[in-house]
């Protein structure tokens, strides 16, 4: 219920800084001491601007909404969707809206944000052009770039800007299918964040991923042509294109303010002081649409703690805002990019140490204070795995000789987040410090990161910070057991060394050994899968069968209503029609439902276990064999058609993919392996979201390892680049047994990438280098495993012993399970199941 | 206290044709029976069907142990029950139910009345 002795809060805006300010004073007013409306000129709520990109990847609106449905539900806060303010009455003090509603306030906040800044280039509003700001900007851009698509060719496009908002609007119209261009008036690229150096190599990398920059120029005009638009620019180039993004800064959007009377900037903003209050004493600003100190913050980070600021003052305290972290730490095109503190050494006497390796392609920058003592600021690209460590040092002394802090040999210096004082802060999108993280462990009796989260809001925002929070976790004295379960009181990695190096050979004797009781579903796989990857056999035989999850036991894929589904192996994705036929027989005789799968083979679905000999005798009888679509095993290696027939082709990818396939396929890991090659740099196989991929060059190949698709996207890192087919081979085949020694429980290569200490450097000096000198023995595993490879399935129906496993009812073999039926969907059987009440 | 009833039992296949710490479907009389036989030798008798999916599917299930108790983990979503009580370890609020099993002749015998 609403109450007659509430104050009235008027918000005007719904955006991040917006809602984080409702979402503080939901916090903090507990008696409800002020009733908020809030006015949203956009359908949607507030939505995470800052992952907007993401929304290109697969990423729907639902997962960028930043809105708890608690929070409108009650009555004293109150939402109003597409409508805006249209006057504020500083007098009166009411705001009129574009529903024909007056609000009155005793509190008005501005969060109007900014608008893009679009340069008054001679047709800049022919149709093509765009902003990139909201979901409605990046639904319209995709659109135009899918009509573009459909046109011949590759289509182009055009990026106004190459700061940071514009390096991310290439990345996405690159997704969509066009060629972009960057156009930046500054001599070098993300003018605000890196120094020359730190641009040169960003220009150099993103040139790599098909990124054309033009530098220290801007447009002319642009004209449309027969359809599409044409872009003169200053230096002469003409551009021929079908989309042109503007993304050439902010402006505040201050005109409501202007019109009310309000003090504006001489840059336009709202002019706040450092309470965030306005000229007018019951007006106050934040986030993008307010100047203080004669600057505009563009950053989610400091429009927060403005947002902190007024939900102190509304509840009567006198919290300032004294300037914020403008540090970034980002991905770029796959490439990392950090800039914090004084990252341009503007300060007087600032030195500058540079360590810049063109070869491994990193460029590190540290900014310290003239006596070299203090840290003042950095930039890193290419890798900035350094980024959370050295942001909290910003201002502090310098715990290590500078240049030792950023060398790859230096290994950060011997710095640690134990160093930090308890006023570091290491959240710096939410103002989080060390201090307050180890109190809400302590006083909370936090357990994970998921429970600092939750508690203090640190690690929500960008995420840069989580390594820093488990660091803190484990330094909190929260004992993060190692143990895989009950039964073994040992990570998966150390299982695999006491089975390789006792030469253990069953369960049994390792649960004697080194364990306790009978095993459970979560070690006895693992075990199977150790035993698998050393090279036990058939992996059903004798006491291994009973360490195998259905899938494996079966050798198929156990469906919601338990039947399973078969998916033969088709190397590269190259099949013959004869064998197209086949598969299309077998289904149509057995009834499956059929489905083209991601890595370009067929599933069929719905196979009682009794009739999964069967459909394998026909399969192996044509020449398949199992695709171990059941194991953690490898699955595919997709490719694209290469040079054979595609006129961009450089290499041969489809023949690369089948030699891959054959060589590794029936190799058991701790979890499933995904690859590609594609043939060109166009990347049109997807090789960099697998475990393993491959682009071919013109020189040879390029390696990328550790990517992901999945709940948890991650874009593979270069190993290796131009490499001969040999040399590609031998390092994928130490990869693969490096990862399959050393990696925990179902963990993805993406996952064991980032927690292998020393990340991809010690990966490359173990398997390349050979620092370890175990790369004879990854070497002898893999031939091993090569050369005892044998199909499951074709060894499963030559023993009639095997094969009396495959039966619904031990004591009816002929019988199908009853329970087991299916209904007819878009011409294809569908499970039909019982209603769980 | 009424009289137990006189349980019917029924064979169900070989003891030797059971791999240890695996299961078999059986179906007796329309009721699907999970039939396990342990690491130690002796045999259990549990519903086939998933109580959280409603899929006939528990005897294809790992089994092993939780403390002393012998379980069965359901392939499907992997919720642990223990053989012995029908009881699911993460949430006792579910059971499937537990039926009598012995080995005579050296055949496997299952009774379907709910014992206990």
């Amino acid at each position: 219920m609403t109450r007659s002795d509430q104050h009235r809060l008027v918000v005007i805006g719904n955006g991040m800084v917006g809602q984080r300010l409702v979402d503080a004073l939901r916090d903090r007013d507990a008696d409800r001491v002020w009733r908020v409306d809030v006015l949203c000129e956009e359908p949607r709520r507030a939505y995470d601007r800052v992952a907007l990109s993401s929304y290109f990847d697969g990423v729907d609106a639902d997962d960028l909404d930043l809105v708890d449905d608690a929070c409108y539900a009650e009555p004293s806060y109150a939402l109003h969707l597409a409508e805006s303010a249209t006057a504020i009455d500083l007098a009166a003090r009411t705001v009129a809206t574009s529903a024909g509603r007056v609000l009155h306030y005793d509190k008005l906040v501005l969060a109007t944000g900014s608008a893009p800044f679009v340069p008054p280039t001679p047709g800049n509003d022919l149709p093509g052009c765009f902003v990139y700001r909201t979901l409605d900007d990046l639904d319209a851009i995709r659109a135009a770039c899918d009509k573009a698509a459909q046109g011949r060719g590759r289509g182009a496009g055009m990026v106004v800007g190459g700061g940071l908002l514009g390096l991310e609007a290439a990345r996405a119209l690159r997704l969509l299918g066009l060629s972009p261009h960057v156009v930046e008036l500054a001599p070098r690229l993300m003018p605000l964040q890196v120094d020359e150096g730190g641009g040169s190599l960003l220009r150099e990398m993103i040139e790599d991923l098909d990124v054309t920059a033009h530098i220290g120029t801007s447009v002319t005009k642009i004209e449309a042509d027969r359809g599409r638009l044409l872009a003169t620019l200053t230096n002469g180039v003409e551009l021929d294109l079908d989309v042109v993004v503007f993304s050439a800064g902010i402006r505040p959007r201050d005109a409501l303010a202007r019109e009310a009377g309000l003090a504006i900037g001489e840059r336009g903003g709202v002019v706040v002081d450092v309470g965030c209050g306005t000229s007018d004493p019951d007006v106050m600003a934040i986030g993008e649409c307010a100047v203080i100190d004669g600057r505009v913050y563009g950053l989610v980070g400091p429009g927060y703690t403005m947002a902190e600021v007024v939900v102190d003052r509304l509840l009567g305290g006198t919290a300032t805002f004294d300037g914020a972290d403008t540090s970034t730490k980002l991905k770029l095109l796959g490439i990392d990019v950090a800039s914090f503190g004084d990252a341009l050494a503007t300060t007087e006497g600032a030195l500058e140490v540079t360590v810049n390796n063109p070869v491994e392609r990193t460029y590190a920058k540290l900014v310290v204070s003239d006596d070299a003592r203090t840290l003042l600021g950095g930039i890193l690209v290419g890798d900035a795995s350094r980024y959370a460590m050295l942001r909290p040092l910003v201002g502090r002394p310098l715990p290590a000789d500078p240049l030792s802090m950023i060398t790859p040999a230096g290994g950060g210096g011997g710095i640690g987040v134990g160093a930090l004082p308890a006023e570091a802060q290491i959240c710096s999108c939410n103002n989080v410090t060390k201090g307050e993280i180890c109190d809400a462990i302590t006083h909370q009796e936090l357990t994970d990161v998921p429970g600092i989260k939750a508690c203090t809001k640190a690690g929500t925002s960008c995420g840069s910070c989580v390594p820093l929070l488990k660091t803190l976790l484990a330094e909190s004295g929260v004992e993060v057991s190692p143990a895989l379960c009950e039964h073994f009181a040992y990570t998966r990695a150390q299982l695999f060394d006491i089975v390789r190096v006792e030469g253990i050979r069953t369960f049994s004797d390792l649960v004697a050994r080194h364990g306790s009781g009978r095993g459970c579903d979560v070690c006895k796989p693992a075990v199977a899968s150790i035993l698998a990857s050393i090279g036990n056999g058939y992996i059903l035989d004798g006491e291994q069968a009973a360490l195998q999850d259905t899938n494996d036991h079966f050798l198929a894929n156990m469906q919601k209503n338990g039947t399973y589904s078969v998916v033969p192996r088709i190397p590269g994705g190259e099949i013959t029609p004869e064998k197209l036929l086949v598969i299309a027989e077998v289904a149509r005789d057995f009834g499956l439902y059929t489905k083209i799968t991601g890595g370009q083979r067929i599933d069929l679905f719905g196979a009682r276990v009794e009739q999964l000999p069967a459909i394998w005798a026909r399969l192996v009888d044509a020449g398949f064999e199992s695709g171990h679509a059941y194991g953690k095993a490898l699955r595919t290696v997709k490719s694209c058609v290469g040079s054979t027939w595609c006129r961009y082709g450089v290499q041969d990818s489809v023949g690369l993919a089948v030699d891959l396939e054959l060589r590794y396929r029936g190799l058991r890991a701790p979890h499933k392996l995904k690859s590609a090659v594609s043939g060109c740099a166009r990347e049109c196989a997807e090789a960099q979201s697998k475990d393993f991929g491959v682009i071919a060059t013109e020189n040879g190949w390029n390696l990328y390892v550790g990517g992901n698709g999945g709940m948890r996207p991650r874009h593979a890192d270069l190993l290796v680049r131009d490499v001969d087919t040999e040399t590609l081979i031998r390092t994928i085949d130490r990869f693969l047994m490096f990862y399959i020694r050393t990696a925990d429980r179902l963990q993805r290569t993406s996952v064991w990438l980032e927690s292998l200490e020393g990340g991809l450097d010690y990966l490359r000096a173990v398997i390349v280098e050979d620092a370890l000198g175990i790369c004879a023995e990854l070497d002898a595993a893999m031939a091993a495993h090569i050369s005892s490879y044998s199909d499951e399935w074709a060894d499963t129906l030559r023993d009639p012993e095997r094969l009396a496993r495959f039966v619904s009812f031990v004591n009816a073999p002929g019988t199908p399970d009853p329970s087991v039926r299916f209904v007819t969907e878009r011409s294809q059987p569908r499970p039909l199941l019982e209603v769980l009440s | 206290m009424t009289a137990q009833l006189e349980r019917i039992w029924t064979g169900v296949c070989q003891y030797d044709w059971l791999l240890p710490e695996r299961g078999v479907a059986a179906l007796i009389g329309g009721v699907q029976v999970a039939v396990f036989r342990t690491f130690e030798g002796m045999v259990h008798a549990v519903g086939n069907r998933d109580p959280f999916t409603g899929a006939y599917v528990l005897s294809r299930g790992i089994v092993g142990t939780r403390g002393d108790s012998p379980t069965v983990a359901s392939p499907l979503h992997k919720q642990v029950f223990e053989l012995t009580t029908g009881v699911c370890v993460s949430d006792d609020s579910v059971r499937i139910p537990v039926y009598a099993a012995r080995v005579r002749d050296g055949v496997v015998e299952v009774a379907v009345e709910a014992s206990g």
